[in-house]
C-alpha cells in the first residue's frame, strides 16, 4: 500500500472541477482538522525519538485505514526540495512543513483531495480539499478520518479545552474551514479593503494563495476561520459555508455585473489585453502571469471570450495557475532550471495550453 | 508593559544572558511575590528573607515552568506556541486568558468529542472525578451544584447502559 512516490506535476486533482459549485469565485474549498497524540509533548518541545514515534505510530496506520482513497507515504526529511516545492505548490503541505528540520512526514490520497501532515506544527493534521465551495462534503470526508485515526490514536484532550494544540488559536474543535476566493471585480471597485474589515470583524482571517503568512496575488484570497473554540464544528460550517462565503460570492458577483454594465470598455480591454499578452509573451514572471491569469479568468466568467477561437474555460486557467509555478515548471522540463529560463518556458506553456501554439 | 502571568502592568524586568541567548522576565507585583523575587524599593520581610539565601544577595526570578516539557508562561507568550498538553493544566488561569483573547471571548470547548472519552475506562474514570466533586459540593453544602453533578452522574450511567444494550442485540 505505502510507497515513496515524486508528487504528479501535471493536471489536476481527480474531481470534476467543471461542475463545481460556485466555481466563478470560489476556486476551492479546504476542511483541516489538528490534532495531538496524548502523552507527549507538541512538535516544537518533541525530541527527535519523540518525533520518530508520531511519525511510525500514524505512518502505520494512515497506510492501513480503510479509506476510499489510497494512501500514498511521502518521507520529507527523504524526499528532495523539489518535491516538497511541488506538494507545497499543489496545497497538500504548508510551506512551514516543507521547510522544517525536523522528523516528519505526509500521506497523500492518490487522487490528491486529502493529505495529513504528521509533525508540522501539531502532531497530526489532516485535510481534504475539493474544487468550488464544496465545504460540508471536504468537513464529512475529513470527520470520517479524524474517526477513523481517533479510534486508534488517544489524541491529547481536556473537557474543558477539547481537542489541544500546540497554538492557542487551535483549540477546541482543531477546525479550520477555509475559501480560495477569486474577488477580482471586489478589487477593482476598491472594496476588498472593506472586506477585509468586515472579515477581521466576523474573525476571519484573509491571506494569499499559499494561505499563512503570504500576499495576494492575482486577486486570489485565502478566508479562513478563526475561532476553534466555543462552537461546535456544525456552527461553524453552518456560518461559513452558509452565510459568510455566500456573502462574499454575491459581493463579488455583484460588482462583476458592475463593471460589465458601466465600465465594459475598460473591463474588455484588461480582459483582452491579458489574453493578447499570455497568447504572444516569450517571457513571464510568476506575479505577471497569475495577474494575467485573473484577468482572464474575469474575462471567462463574464463569457467575454466567445468571439475569440480559444475554448478557454476556467479550469483551463486553473489549470494554468498550478502549473505556471517554478516547481511544476521545473517538472515540465524534466530538469533544473534558472528563473531566467523558467520564464521562458512559462510564457511557452501558457501560450501552447491557450492557443495551441 | 503586562506581565507574563497576567494583565497586570509588570513591575519587575529582568534580562539575563545565558550562552548568548536573551531571556526577559517581567512579572507583577503578585506574580513577582509568588515567583520569590526581591522587589526593587520594597523593604518587606519577603525581601530580607530572600536576600539570606540567595547568593550575594542577587536577586532571582524563578518563573512557573511546566514539570512535563519545562516551558515556562513567558516562552508561550512569546511564541504562541504550547510545550504539551501537561502546559494545559500548569498555566491554566494564564493560559485560559490567552486563548479567550485569540478566541472571541470563548473559554470552553463545545463541539465532537475525543472518541476515546466514550471508552469504558475513560467513562469509568469521569465517574470518578463526578463522584468526588459532588461529595465535595455535599461537604460544602453546595446543593444545587450537587443536584447538577447528580444528574452527569445519571446520565453517564444511562449512557453506559444504552451501550451495553446494544452492543447485546448486535
Amino acid at each position: 500500500m505505502s510507497g515513496q512516490r515524486e508528487p504528479r506535476g501535471e493536471e489536476h486533482r481527480d474531481d470534476d472541477a467543471s461542475s463545481a459549485p460556485d466555481l466563478d469565485v470560489v476556486l476551492s474549498s479546504r476542511v483541516r482538522i489538528a490534532r495531538n497524540l496524548h502523552g507527549l509533548p507538541f512538535v516544537n518541545k518533541a525530541s527527535e525519538d519523540q518525533c520518530e514515534h508520531v511519525v511510525k505510530t500514524t505512518r502505520h496506520l494512515l497506510m492501513h485505514i480503510p479509506s476510499n482513497d489510497r494512501m500514498i507515504w511521502v518521507d520529507l526529511e527523504q524526499s528532495s526540495s523539489h518535491e516538497r516545492q511541488l506538494l507545497v505548490e499543489r496545497h497538500l503541505i504548508s510551506r512551514q512543513h516543507a521547510d522544517n528540520n525536523i522528523r516528519r512526514g505526509v500521506a497523500v490520497a492518490e487522487n490528491e483531495q486529502s493529505s495529513v501532515m504528521i509533525n508540522e506544527e501539531d502532531h497530526v493534521r489532516m485535510q481534504v480539499l475539493r474544487s468550488g465551495l464544496q465545504l460540508s462534503d471536504a468537513n464529512e470526508a475529513c470527520r470520517s478520518m479524524d474517526e477513523s485515526l481517533g479510534n486508534h490514536l488517544e489524541y491529547a484532550y481536556r473537557e474543558r479545552w477539547g481537542h489541544l494544540s500546540a497554538c492557542p488559536t487551535n483549540v477546541g474543535t482543531g477546525i479550520r474551514l477555509s475559501a480560495m476566493l477569486h474577488l477580482p471585480a471586489l478589487r477593482l471597485t476598491n472594496d476588498i479593503d472593506r472586506v477585509r474589515q468586515a472579515a477581521k470583524d466576523l474573525h476571519l482571517a484573509v491571506r494569499g494563495f499559499y494561505g499563512e503568512g503570504s500576499e495576494s496575488t492575482g486577486n486570489f484570497y485565502q478566508v479562513s476561520n478563526q475561532v476553534t473554540l466555543g462552537r461546535s464544528e456544525e456552527a461553524i460550517l453552518d456560518e461559513f459555508e452558509g452565510t459568510i462565503i455566500p456573502t462574499l460570492v454575491r459581493y463579488e458577483r455583484a460588482a462583476r455585473q458592475v463593471l460589465f454594465d458601466k465600465h465594459r470598455r475598460e473591463l474588455e480591454d484588461r480582459v483582452f489585453r491579458a489574453f493578447g499578452m499570455l497568447g504572444t509573451a516569450r517571457m513571464l514572471k510568476l506575479e505577471e502571469a497569475k495577474k494575467l491569469l485573473s484577468s482572464l479568468r474575469l474575462g471567462v466568467c463574464l463569457d467575454m471570450l466567445r468571439e475569440t477561437d480559444a475554448n478557454i474555460t476556467m479550469n483551463t486557467i486553473d489549470n494554468l495557475m498550478l502549473l505556471v509555478q517554478p516547481g511544476h515548471l521545473r517538472q515540465h522540463v524534466n530538469c533544473t532550471i534558472s528563473p531566467e529560463q523558467a520564464r521562458g518556458v512559462r510564457a511557452d506553456l501558457v501560450r501552447q495550453i491557450l492557443i495551441g501554439d | 508593559m503586562k506581565c507574563d502571568m497576567c494583565d497586570k502592568p509588570a513591575v519587575v524586568h529582568e534580562v539575563t544572558i545565558v550562552h548568548g541567548v536573551k531571556r526577559e522576565v517581567h512579572l507583577c507585583v503578585d506574580h513577582a511575590s509568588e515567583a520569590g523575587v526581591a522587589m526593587p524599593g520594597i523593604s518587606s520581610s519577603t525581601n530580607k528573607l530572600i536576600s539570606k539565601f540567595s547568593a550575594g544577595g542577587k536577586p532571582t526570578v524563578m518563573a512557573p515552568r511546566c514539570p512535563q516539557c519545562g516551558t515556562s508562561f513567558a516562552q508561550i507568550r512569546q511564541h504562541s506556541l504550547i510545550g504539551c498538553p501537561d502546559c494545559y493544566d500548569t498555566f491554566e488561569e494564564p493560559l485560559g486568558r490567552l486563548i479567550e483573547r485569540a478566541q472571541a471571548g470563548a473559554t470552553h470547548h463545545v463541539g465532537r468529542e475525543n472518541a476515546s472519552v466514550d471508552r469504558p475506562s475513560e467513562r469509568m474514570q469521569r465517574e470518578r472525578r463526578l463522584m468526588d466533586s459532588l461529595a465535595n459540593a455535599l461537604s460544602n453544602e453546595q446543593y444545587e451544584r450537587a443536584a447538577e453533578i447528580r444528574d452527569q452522574i445519571n446520565q453517564l450511567s444511562d449512557e453506559s447502559q444504552d451501550e451495553s444494550l446494544e452492543s447485546e442485540t448486535t
